[in-house]
């Protein structure tokens, strides 16, 4: 309640709450709200002469090359989106807490290794190893989602071991050992709840990483494939003839704009609200 | 100094190493087969079986991998599949154009970033600190193709001041460097004004001020030099990202540089290239933060010390 009321007094997060909102309800309700079905190549969603429908009239915001109407098209992306977007950034965070907290709480050459091996992905060109994965194998929404979670989860690990670090430093970790709180209770009582904000955080800024490489991928061809339909793959379908039809890269490109950002204003505000020392910070 | 180098540089090579088997590894985990690429759809079992005893995809994966790295250390990356040339040599011939690229795009971002981070340190709290953070934020979130494609069809298509695609020229430079630089300026702005805040609320700057020094040359001589070292290490990062980050960016301009060939080589399943690609991004990550952390105590006395 009081990270809402926050949320609230800040305009350009109360606009990247707004923007999340909708984005969700139109991808939860996109069946309900879509005009048109989204696959269907429709007889009057052409030109005369073979062109796509400019925005304006029965298509809101015209048709595709095949005929096919844009804003339906564009809503159950959003589905596309989103799902990626959670499944995605949810086993990345999963992953970074998991080898984050074990490095930072076992330590020893265990917890060495486990640290060096994030240094070496750290190493790892993100994008192009995304590229890579996604182009070899064989594309569809859930290697889409693995590829990147796979990509993703090295930033949280980090982060996540140097507060697990500093954590079982504190006294009353100390305190719950002297006690004779096992290893389960001591992590799962006292680190992992400590841990909590830092998940909220990285779980929402990595949102609008992943809808952005998603879109790329996409983009590239190596993403979603068409007929389904995703913010990217739709750029990637008319980008040969976007200078005829410039409005089938604009509406799809501000959306994932809009969507990035407002997902990083909320992460931004969040890591805020929640944690005070980096207040003001960049 | 010289023994942390030498550490320094045993680690990095470790890293290389470490990239090289996981990449190594990983391409031949993936389904996709060299082999059946090469013959082309309508080969027979025997043709592709040859192919693939020809190029030594036949043999254990270690045997495979001791031969890549036996290779490697001698700067041999091996030879493309599809293009039956060096990839080291196809790399040379194509790095010129991703560094030129990569310049002209991180100028960019410094030129922009540090002027915007200034203004909105120096305006903190005001509505132009907010109106700058917000820009930075639509910045890095917006993504890398669509305002490759907008910058084309405003700039290219219907103004017409630049070529839609194509090397060669200062004009051919513009578009693809403006669409890195764009984006990447919006993480300068943010790093740049919390590093001036930073230094803002130093004693200096305020025996400056009380010195009666104009803010002009508080902010050139005092602010921007102590602010730099957190600039340097941004662009020893970009230094890597841009080269893994550029395939995007060169696919849609058409630029002859270093993601063109990877994208290539990845329809074609080429892995030699692929591999050589990734360790050369991966060495350039490498070498940007090592670059980055050497220069710090040369630029900063303060460091020196420790």
């Amino acid at each position: 309640m009081r990270v809402l009321n926050e949320i609230c007094r800040q305009p350009t997060a109360l606009f990247g709450l707004a923007v999340v909102v909708t984005v969700i309800v139109m991808a939860i309700a996109a069946p309900l709200i879509a005009p048109f079905n989204p696959d269907e190549q429709m007889f009057d969603g052409l030109t005369l002469e073979g062109a796509p429908m400019p925005p304006g009239g029965p298509f809101l915001l015209g048709t595709d090359t095949l005929g096919r109407d844009l804003f339906s098209r564009m809503l159950f992306g959003a589905r596309t989106s989103l799902i990626i977007g959670l499944v995605a950034n949810g086993i990345a965070v999963a992953i970074g807490l998991f080898v984050g907290i074990t490095a930072g709480y076992i330590r020893g050459w265990a917890g060495n290794l486990l640290m060096r091996f994030t240094d070496l992905m750290m190493a790892f060109p993100a994008l192009l190893l995304a590229i890579v994965l996604a182009a070899l194998l064989k594309p569809s929404l859930w290697i889409v989602a693995m590829v990147i979670a796979l990509v993703n989860w090295v930033q949280v690990a980090r982060i996540v071991y140097t507060e697990t670090r500093g954590l079982v430093e504190r006294d009353f970790i100390l305190a719950e050992r002297s006690l004779g709180a096992g290893h389960g209770r001591i992590l799962f009582l006292h680190i992992l709840p400590h841990l909590i904000p830092t998940a909220i955080v990285w779980g929402t800024l990595g949102i609008a990483t992943t809808v952005l490489l998603e879109a790329t991928l996409s983009f590239l061809g190596i993403g979603v494939q068409p007929p389904d339909p995703s913010w990217g793959n739709i750029i990637f379908e008319s980008q040969s003839y976007f200078q005829a039809a410039p409005w089938l890269v604009f509406f799809p490109g501000a959306v994932i704009l809009l969507t990035a950002l407002a997902f990083n204003l909320v992460g931004d505000a969040l890591r805020d609200i929640l944690d005070p020392t980096q207040r003001g910070r960049g | 100094m010289l023994s942390v180098l030498a550490k320094r540089l045993v680690q990095s090579a470790l890293i290389l190493f470490g990239v090289a088997a996981i990449t190594f590894v990983l391409l031949y985990a993936l389904p996709a087969d060299p082999a059946r690429m090469l013959a082309g759809r309508s080969a027979t079992a025997q043709t592709v079986a040859n192919i693939r005893h020809e190029l030594g995809l036949d043999q254990p994966l270690l045997v495979q991998f001791m031969h890549y790295i036996g290779g490697l250390v001698q700067g041999d990356l091996g030879r493309s599949y599809a293009q039956k040339t060096e990839v080291i040599a196809l790399i040379f011939a194509r790095l010129p154009a991703t560094l030129t690229l990569m310049a002209a795009g991180i100028l960019i971002e410094v030129i922009i970033g540090v002027t915007l981070g200034t203004l909105a340190a120096l305006n903190r709290g005001r509505f132009i600190d907010r109106a700058v953070m917000t820009t930075a934020f639509v910045g890095v979130s917006a993504p890398q193709f669509v305002v490759a494609l907008l910058l084309l069809y405003v700039f290219a298509a219907t103004l017409g001041w630049f070529p839609m695609s194509g090397y060669g020229t200062l004009a051919h430079v513009v578009l693809p460097a403006a669409t890195l630089g764009i984006l990447g300026a919006g993480w300068y702005a943010r790093m740049v004004r919390s590093a001036v805040v930073d230094v803002l609320n130093q004693d200096y700057v305020r025996t400056a001020r009380a010195k009666g020094l104009s803010q002009r040359r508080i902010i050139l001589r005092h602010v921007l030099p102590n602010a730099v070292l957190p600039i340097i290490a941004m662009i020893g990062i970009d230094i890597g990202q841009f080269m893994g980050g550029v395939v995007v960016v060169e696919a849609v301009y058409g630029w002859p540089g270093i993601g063109q060939l990877a994208w290539q080589a990845i329809q074609q399943v080429d892995i030699p290239i692929i591999m050589g690609v990734t360790l050369t991004s991966a060495l350039a990550i490498i070498i940007g933060n090592l670059v980055a952390d050497f220069l710090a105590p040369v630029i900063d006395p303060r460091i020196r010390s420790n």
